[in-house]
């Protein structure tokens, strides 16, 4: 690990706790453009350990109706990634309430990142502090060839997937490759699509957990409530929950309120 | 076929997935897995003698192929010029699409896939899917754009005739694009048992390729046909439409090699290129990464992806693929931008001069002849890739 990964927050985070973490996603601009930060706040507030913000795009496919949806919400909203790290600009300071210490993840598709420029990007993220990155369109090989150095130079991590038909091989590379930790796709599928934990995502679970991988684990896909985050980490260092976050602040809003409410029925 | 599977060009696919900068497999993880089987064994199945016989048998005795290549007298006359037609709009189904999804639904069934999945614009390749599946009785699924449901209604009829689930694509534009994305997630959430037969030269590698050596039969005929009418396998122009690019890729295959040859295509410049309706995809875009590839893409500033008009469904298309992006790029290739109207009035001239209605697509590829200054001695191949008669409501509105 390089001198800058051990300062990020993530990797931080992971050195001091490892269990029951929760990281809450949610699309910047939805469900109004201004709504970043307040979010990001009430995450916050409401003890998240990571906040993971979806830098929309035109054709996410591997997100299901819920988060597409909300992405083409931000977009017509306006949202793009320079707008998002205005909005991101000083939150690591105090100048505007209480300081985001929290470590943030964006999470998003290689265009947008591509036509803002790799280095470009990295170069902001480390300049308004986001700690990581996920990008699924964009494979691990392709990443280790043209842009790991440029990632590892501005101390940004870029977090891999896993899935229950990933080979064993193949994991134990990522493994290698990952620093902070791995996302572990619960089931094939897509981001809100699978409701529960099935007999076959405990056996994957247990397989995952056998292997003694260096990195930490967080699950996500079909986490939506107390039960199935209780189960994923009972298997892993904690959880992601995205979709079900989405749905609740169409129906219960941004307030500081209705995302603690959120977050306290996720955790107890 | 055989001569197909050696790559022996830089028009050839890398062993990463490359046509120059373009190409290449930007896929999720979770589609890892699928497209990484298809990869470590498409060659090997497809060079198969087995594999080989079955191919060519049901495109002889199913497809009926060889389609004819035949000399458009009247049309030649008005051009100014020889043009002959390669009439992929004889092929069972028709359109060239069939080509493709056989040699899929064959690779399908050795890797022991029991579902199929597909997406389509115009239709042409979701009927020539669900006409695979049916002849080899596998369950089919196609994603198909709401808009374009509406507006190419006989074909979805023909696919729920021939056994398909026929599903709304309901996102974005819902269009080509967006019956593309739902596809791709349903490959996701099915990634075991499910092939998903990809219509064009797009996609993640290895699909561009293996599109291309299934349509090369196009040229791969086109020569031998040439050859026995004129005394050369070579003619001065290869034109054909692109959207995607799988005919125009079949019919470049053979000549990419020969640069006697000039690669023409023909791209939808919808209602013109500078009024914000248009698909003419090398006019407007630049690169950027699309279902899975990295080529030229119509996209805002900020990366998102540009929704696409053209009158035709079928090369109503943000992208091209990665191989006609590289052949833009090094200027192998001429790509004319042609409007909805340059294209209306071509299927009505062709079917008027030749008694042939062409398919609004291939419409582009004939328009495109009007503009290449063509001279007397000059011979020209068009690929003729289908049928107007899933066009029909589209045209009689001009009649």
């Amino acid at each position: 690990m390089t001198q800058e990964l051990t300062q990020n927050r993530i990797t931080s985070l992971f050195a001091q706790k490892s269990e029951r973490l929760l990281n809450v996603y949610f699309t910047a601009g939805y469900p109004s453009l201004n709504d970043t930060t307040t979010i990001l706040r009430g995450l916050q507030a409401a003890g998240v350990d990571i906040v993971e913000i979806g830098m929309p795009y035109s054709d996410p496919v591997a997100d299901g109706e819920t988060i597409q949806q909300s992405n083409g919400v931000a977009l017509d909203n306006g949202m793009s990634i320079k707008t998002l790290f205005a909005q991101l600009a000083d939150c690591r300071n105090a100048t505007h309430g209480e300081p985001i210490t929290v470590p943030i993840l964006l999470m998003g598709y290689i265009n947008p990142v591509l036509q803002f420029g790799v280095e470009n990007f990295c170069q902001k993220c480390q300049e308004v502090g986001v700690d990581g990155v996920i990008l699924p369109d964009l494979p691990l090989d392709l990443f280790l060839e043209e842009y790991a150095p440029i990632f590892r130079q501005y101390g940004i991590l870029n977090v891999h997937l896993i899935t229950p038909q990933t080979t064993e091989e193949r994991i134990r590379f990522i493994d290698a490759e990952s620093d902070g930790f791995i996302y572990m796709v619960s089931s094939a599928s897509i981001t809100g699509s699978v409701k529960g934990v099935s007999d076959t995502m405990k056996t994957y679970f247990e397989r995952i957990q056998a292997m003694n991988l260096r990195n930490p684990r967080l699950i996500g896909f079909g986490i939506n409530n107390h039960e199935t985050f209780d189960m994923a980490s009972q298997f892993a260092n904690g959880a992601i929950v995205g979709s079900a976050f989405i749905r609740h602040l169409s129906e219960k809003g941004t307030s500081p309120e209705s995302i603690r409410a959120f977050v306290e029925t996720i955790r107890s | 076929m055989q001569t197909t599977l050696e790559p022996q060009t830089s028009f050839e696919v890398s062993n990463k997935g490359f046509y120059g900068h373009f190409g290449g497999a930007f896929i999720p993880e979770m589609l890892y897995p699928n497209v990484e089987e298809l990869r470590q064994n498409y060659l090997n199945i497809i060079a198969d003698p087995a594999f080989q016989a079955e191919f060519w048998q049901l495109l002889e005795e199913y497809v009926g192929r060889p389609t004819p290549l035949f000399l458009a007298k009247r049309l030649s006359a008005h051009i100014g010029a020889t043009i002959y037609l390669k009439r992929e709009d004889l092929c069972h189904t028709g359109a060239h699409k069939i080509n493709n999804t056989i040699g899929q639904i064959l690779v399908a069934q050795r890797l022991g896939k029991k579902r199929i999945v597909a997406e389509t614009g115009a239709g042409q390749h979701g009927v020539a899917t669900a006409t695979v599946c049916a002849l080899m009785g596998l369950e089919c699924i196609v994603y198909m754009g709401s808009i374009d449901m509406e507006r190419q209604k006989p074909n979805v009829d023909r696919m729920r005739m021939l056994g398909a689930k026929v599903v709304p694509a309901t996102s974005g534009s819902q269009t080509l694009k967006d019956a593309t994305n739902e596809a791709m997630r349903h490959w996701i959430n099915n990634p075991v048992d499910t092939h998903y037969i990809i219509g064009s030269v797009v996609g993640p590698h290895p699909y561009p390729d293996m599109v291309a050596r299934f349509q090369s039969v196009i040229s791969e005929e086109v020569k031998k046909q040439l050859l026995a009418k004129t005394g050369s396998e070579n003619p001065d122009y290869m034109v054909a439409c692109v959207g995607g690019g799988s005919n125009a890729a079949g019919a470049f295959f053979h000549y990419l090699n020969e640069p006697t040859v000039r690669l023409v295509a023909a791209e939808a410049a919808g209602q013109g290129i500078s009024t914000g309706h248009s698909a003419a995809t090398t006019a407007l875009g630049k690169p950027g990464v699309l279902h899975g590839s990295r080529t030229i893409l119509m996209q805002t500033e900020d990366g998102q992806v540009t929704e696409p008009y053209s009158i035709s469904a079928g090369l109503d298309y943000p992208g091209i693929g990665p191989l006609h992006a590289h052949l833009f790029e090094s200027g192998r290739g001429d790509f004319y931008a042609i409007t909805d109207d340059e294209a209306l009035q071509a299927g009505f001239q062709l079917s008027k001069l030749e008694g042939i209605i062409p398919a609004l697509e291939t419409a582009h590829a004939l328009a495109a002849l009007e503009k290449m200054n063509l001279n007397a001695n000059d011979v020209v191949v068009v690929c003729l890739s289908g049928r107007g008669d899933k066009d029909l409501s589209t045209y009689s509105k001009f009649l």
